[in-house]
């Protein structure tokens, strides 16, 4: 499997740490409630399909990256920086 | 038997080799299978479950029969196929699954069982008494039944891994993978050719076709010579593709020494193949028919028979006869009459078929019967005109020829039926970016296999947007395949599907009449090409059988599915380089030689490895030296090498407000050479981690992690920094392998330091918490005064390259003030009785409020973890919490892991009140102490409790304390 690291092209995915879904860029505020924040931190969809998911470049240039595919094609639509994503 | 002036190596040098202790002669260029062939030696093995006699089948990879093993000892290599096996000089081969000898074999009374071994044998024979399984029958089954063995002794061959990366990967080098690849290579793509075979070629080399007006091999060989004066063309021969994976990634098996009798050098090379786009020209496989007793050594696949006159030169028998369904077969018999080799006949199961040549001709005929203990001697033929019995010492069969389909398969995808060859072609799009041509997609003439080379790989070109490649097409034959389907004879004998499993159509059919309908359900039930060959042979025959049992379509029916790898892959090889050290990558501190060559044993702490401890003689045992150390450190000075905590250098205008962010407690108020305790919290509120962090100056932060949580913290930071807080300026970098950092600790550590600083230090310049640069003999060190004994001590790091130097030094100072070096075991004793934590305590499960520390998170400031560690439940009174605990009775022992119960309780689960995590003798007390969470535990300081460890059988009372076993005040850190 290859990932496309924006700052990086095409890596092997060894080098990559898998995290989970990219939902957990979207931080809940420190007051927003238990309901929201153990939605955040526990709850998760189990797409058979198309996916967005954290992935970190650990072996490569450090950038935390948002991989766009496919759970059942394995294809790969895309990636981008955490950084500029949204969740 | 050799025929004069046939074969492509005619002219190879004469090589010795053995087979089963017998010195044999064959050529330069031959297989193994080759070679036995030409010297008359058709028994080559005994099956797997009855230990029927067993010949060479094939010429292939596909080999189900003639496996063997080579060499001995350490370096035996069990199940070795001997067509794909290249002989070499002293080749030394032995035959598998079989004892005493292959020609006697006693398990050979299997055969005579056979009929209570039949399909699902295991489910109804071994059923009772069930405690039987395991011990009686498992064993025995295993031992009659089998392959070759390992020899249980560690290998040190050597393997490799490797990556390779192309435009375009062809698999496969006969005529339609020599036109693809041509055809990519002058377009100006980079161009991986590979192919299993030592020689490249394809079925041009087994054939006596004309390509371009020169025979099929010479032709090869020119084009062959071309690709490989390209340099953007690298051609892998003995590589074999091996599995298909996600974005263009495939893995191969390059075999770099197997041919070799030189040992030196690897064994095989284990690749990692990226390509844009690959094209696979894999060919076709032979099928056998299923006929009574169709398995005797002599009987093989017709277009294997071909291989060996044409290839080798070696005529499989003298008196050939040939039963096929189609055209092509009877190529077998104009070969051989053309090498002077006498052809008894051609049974060919249609009634439409022609002979093609001056042999006698069975036509509408089949072959009912077989004879020859040990190798055939005569076939049963009925025909049209009646039955008859016909001598012959080789069978060459043909039931048709199957697109080698299976590395379509490998992500999930199913071929497709095709009415027009009898048999599955892949499936379009099946793996992205794939292509196939040539027999492998169902095209089975020469001219069309270069035509669909050459029109595959144009197609891709336009895809990639490459201009076309000017390419010509070589004239060829272009015959018709002609096939009428005949999967089985009917007939008094077993018939043969599955060779290596032992599988036969009553088999298949059994399991029909069990209703294991499903093609999935037949073939875990007879175990159909469950074997190391996949089936490759026999799976779609077995198909049509079940097709027929059950009175479906073949269609309908469907297939199993093929997985990788393509043909066996050593495990040797997949691990290259992962034996012994190369299992990790080993983290060693700038004080491992000096440490090691004072005797230390070494520990594992992630990738690193830390001392035990520093014997001494007279120290008998470890605890003797742990004593001996934590009692040196509390009475002078200890040194200790901690250059495999983490170290992260942060820095930026946003540098405090970043930590402040990560950390649960405050550090922009942490003033410029200042130290502080830091805990980290996982999002979650529980803790992460912990450690010191130190101002050097303004926006100039150095962390500490401890040593196994360096990556987790490093990757954590990152995703804060760049994810949820992209708003604040900061930057940061690991710097663990830049400083060497050493403890010195003790109440004479000053007295130390001074001895070598550049410029004495006192306590008013350096207190308790303080950093800063310090020079030693010229070169600037950083000074951090903090303790993780609770002594007076302090933390000195120097850059990596002056590490050994420095603690050179500071051993010898040291030791001349009565301390010396400490080890991993006196520096854990000397935590516990301190009380503080490590991920024994914060292993994951366990807050901030549980270790005590729920004051530190700072309610001023959102962090990471700050709400959550605030949610129901997480600030429980009754959540076990952190704890000591001291020895009631004498010798009472003190396990970790053991988990705490009130007196009286019954020590189950249930009543279980927590658990120790960390326990230690202390020299300095004089008995045991431990660590522990136990549930309200801060409240219960003087109760009693049981220690109950079920492992290990122990039970002791013991009393709840303090989990601050010295100097509760801090008063000798500040002294
Ligand atoms: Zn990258």
């Amino acid at each position: 499997m290859r990932l496309p690291c924006p700052l990086c092209g095409d890596r092997d995915r060894r080098e990559f740490f898998y995290q989970g879904a990219a939902v957990t860029l979207d931080r809940p505020a420190r007051d927003a409630g238990d309901a929201a924040w153990n939605d955040y931190l526990h709850n998760r969809d189990n797409p058979a399909g198309e996916t967005r998911d954290l992935w970190h470049h650990e072996a490569g240039c450090g950038a935390w990256i948002v991989v766009h595919r496919n759970t059942v094609t394995h294809e790969v639509y895309g990636a981008e920086l955490a950084q500029k994503a949204k969740a | 038997m050799r025929v004069q002036g046939k074969g492509l190596n005619a002219n190879g040098a004469p090589l010795t080799f053995t087979f089963d202790g017998q010195e044999y002669q064959g050529r330069e260029g031959d297989t193994l299978a080759a070679a036995l062939l030409a010297n008359g030696q058709r028994l080559v093995g005994r099956s797997f479950k009855y230990h029927r006699p067993r010949g060479i089948l094939s010429a292939g990879s596909e080999e189900p029969n003639a496996l063997v093993t080579l060499g001995e000892a350490a370096k035996q290599d069990p199940n070795i196929r001997a067509t794909t096996q290249e002989l070499f000089d002293g080749l030394e081969a032995r035959s598998q699954n079989a004892w005493p000898s292959l020609k006697n074999d006693v398990m050979a009374v299997n055969d005579l069982m056979s009929p209570f071994l039949s399909a699902g044998f295991y489910y109804k024979t071994f059923m009772w008494p069930k405690a039987f399984w395991e011990k009686v029958y498992e064993p025995i089954i295993r031992r009659a039944a089998g392959l070759g063995a390992l020899s249980g002794e560690t290998n040190d061959d050597t393997y490799e891994k490797a990556f390779a990366h192309c435009d375009v990967l062809v698999i496969g080098a006969g005529p339609a993978g020599i036109m693809a690849a041509l055809t990519a290579a002058r377009a100006g793509l980079d161009v991986i050719l590979a192919d299993e075979d030592s020689r490249m070629g394809g079925r041009l080399l087994a054939e006596t076709y004309d390509v371009d007006g020169q025979a099929g091999a010479d032709w090869a060989t020119q084009q062959i010579a071309e690709l490989n004066a390209m340099e953007n063309v690298r051609l892998m021969p003995r590589t074999t593709v091996a599995g298909a994976y996600d974005q263009g990634t495939y893995a191969a098996l390059e075999r770099v020494g197997h041919h070799r009798a030189d040992r030196t050098g690897p064994r095989e090379c284990f690749w990692r193949i990226v390509s844009k786009r690959s094209i696979l020209c894999a060919g076709a496989l032979e099928r056998p028919i299923a006929f009574p007793n169709n398995d005797r050594p002599g009987i093989m696949t017709a277009g294997a028979v071909r291989s060996y006159l044409n290839r080798w030169g070696v005529a499989p028998g003298q008196a050939v006869t040939v039963f096929a369904n189609n055209d092509d077969a009877h190529r077998t018999a104009l070969d051989f009459i053309d090498a002077g080799v006498t052809v008894a006949g051609v049974i060919d199961s249609r009634d439409s078929a022609h002979a093609l040549g001056d042999y006698p001709l069975f036509k509408g005929g089949q072959v009912i019967a077989t004879k020859g203990r040990h190798g055939l001697t005569s076939i049963t033929v009925e025909h049209s005109g009646g039955t008859e019995e016909i001598a012959t010492d080789c069978l060459a069969m043909s039931g048709g020829w199957n697109p080698t389909v299976h590395l379509t398969c490998h992500m999930n995808g199913r071929p497709t039926w095709s009415d027009n060859i009898f048999s599955f072609v892949p499936t379009e799009g099946s793996v992205p970016n794939m292509s196939v041509a040539g027999a492998a997609n169902g095209v089975f003439s020469t001219l069309g296999c270069l035509q669909d080379g050459i029109d595959t790989t144009q197609r891709v070109l336009v895809d990639l947007g490459v201009d076309a490649a000017d390419v010509e097409t070589p004239s060829a034959e272009d015959a018709p395949y002609r096939i009428e389907p005949l999967w089985q004879v009917e007939g008094k004998g077993r018939k043969w599907l599955d060779f290596q499993n032992d599988v036969t159509v009553k088999d298949i059919r059994l399991a029909a009449l069990e209703n294991f309908r499903s093609v999935e359900h037949m073939k875990r039930y007879t175990t159909q090409g469950m074997a190391t060959d996949q089936g490759k042979n026999s799976n779609v025959a077995a198909l049509a059988v079940l097709a027929d049992a059950t009175g479906r379509g073949i269609p309908e029916t469907g297939t199993t599915t093929f997985r990788p790898p393509y043909s066996p892959v050593a495990i040797a090889a997949m691990g290259a380089g992962s034996q012994g050290h190369g299992f990790a990558p080993e983290r060693l501190m700038t004080s491992h030689h000096a440490t090691t060559s004072r005797g230390a044993p070494m520990i594992e702490a992630g990738l690193w490895y830390r001392p035990s401890y520093f014997p001494r003689s007279g120290e008998e045992t470890w605890l003797d030296s742990c004593n001996r150390e934590v009692t040196m450190v509390r009475g002078a000075v200890g040194v200790c090498d901690v250059s495999t905590l983490g170290k992260i250098d942060i820095q930026g205008p946003d540098a405090a407000a970043f930590l402040d962010f990560v950390y649960c407690n405050t550090f922009s108020t942490l003033k410029e050479k200042r130290v502080r305790y830091g805990l980290m919290l996982r999002e979650d509120g529980h803790v992460m981690d912990d450690g010191t962090t130190a101002c050097l100056g303004p926006n100039h932060y150095v962390m500490t992690t401890t040593t196994a949580a360096a990556g987790q913290v490093m990757r954590h930071l990152d995703w804060v920094s760049q994810a949820l807080r992209p708003d604040l300026d900061v930057r940061f970098a690991s710097v663990t392998e830049q400083w060497a950092q050493f403890a010195v600790a003790g109440p004479k550590s000053r007295d130390l330091l001074n001895t070598i600083f550049d410029d004495e230090i006192d306590n008013d310049s350096w207190p308790f918490m303080a950093c800063g640069t310090v020079g030693i003999s010229g070169v600037q060190g950083r000074l951090f005064r903090i303790s993780f004994s609770g002594e007076h001590a302090y933390e000195i790091a120097v850059p990596a390259r002056y590490g050994a130097s420095l603690f050179g030094q500071l051993t010898a100072q040291a030791e001349a003030m009565g301390g010396g070096a400490y080890g991993m075991e006196a520096l854990n004793v000397m935590r516990i009785e301190k009380g503080f934590i490590t991920h024994a305590e914060i292993h994951g499960r366990t807050t901030a409020f549980d270790i005590g520390f729920d004051r530190m998170v700072s309610q001023k400031k959102d962090c990471i973890g700050n709400a959550p560690s605030r949610r129901e439940g997480l600030l429980d009174p009754q959540r076990e919490q952190l704890v000591g605990l001291k020895p009631i009775e004498a010798d009472g022992k003190l396990t970790s892991g053991a988990h705490l119960f009130v007196e009286g309780a019954d020590a189950v689960r249930l009543n279980s009140q927590g658990y120790v995590t960390s326990v230690c003798y202390s020299p300095t007390l004089g008995h045991d102490l431990g660590l522990a969470f136990l549930k309200d535990g801060p409240n219960r300081y003087g109760e009693h409790v049981i220690l109950v460890d079920h492992l290990r059988d122990v039970r002791t009372l013991y009393e709840v304390c303090h989990p601050v076993f010295l100097d509760p005040e801090g008063e000798l850190a500040r002294g």
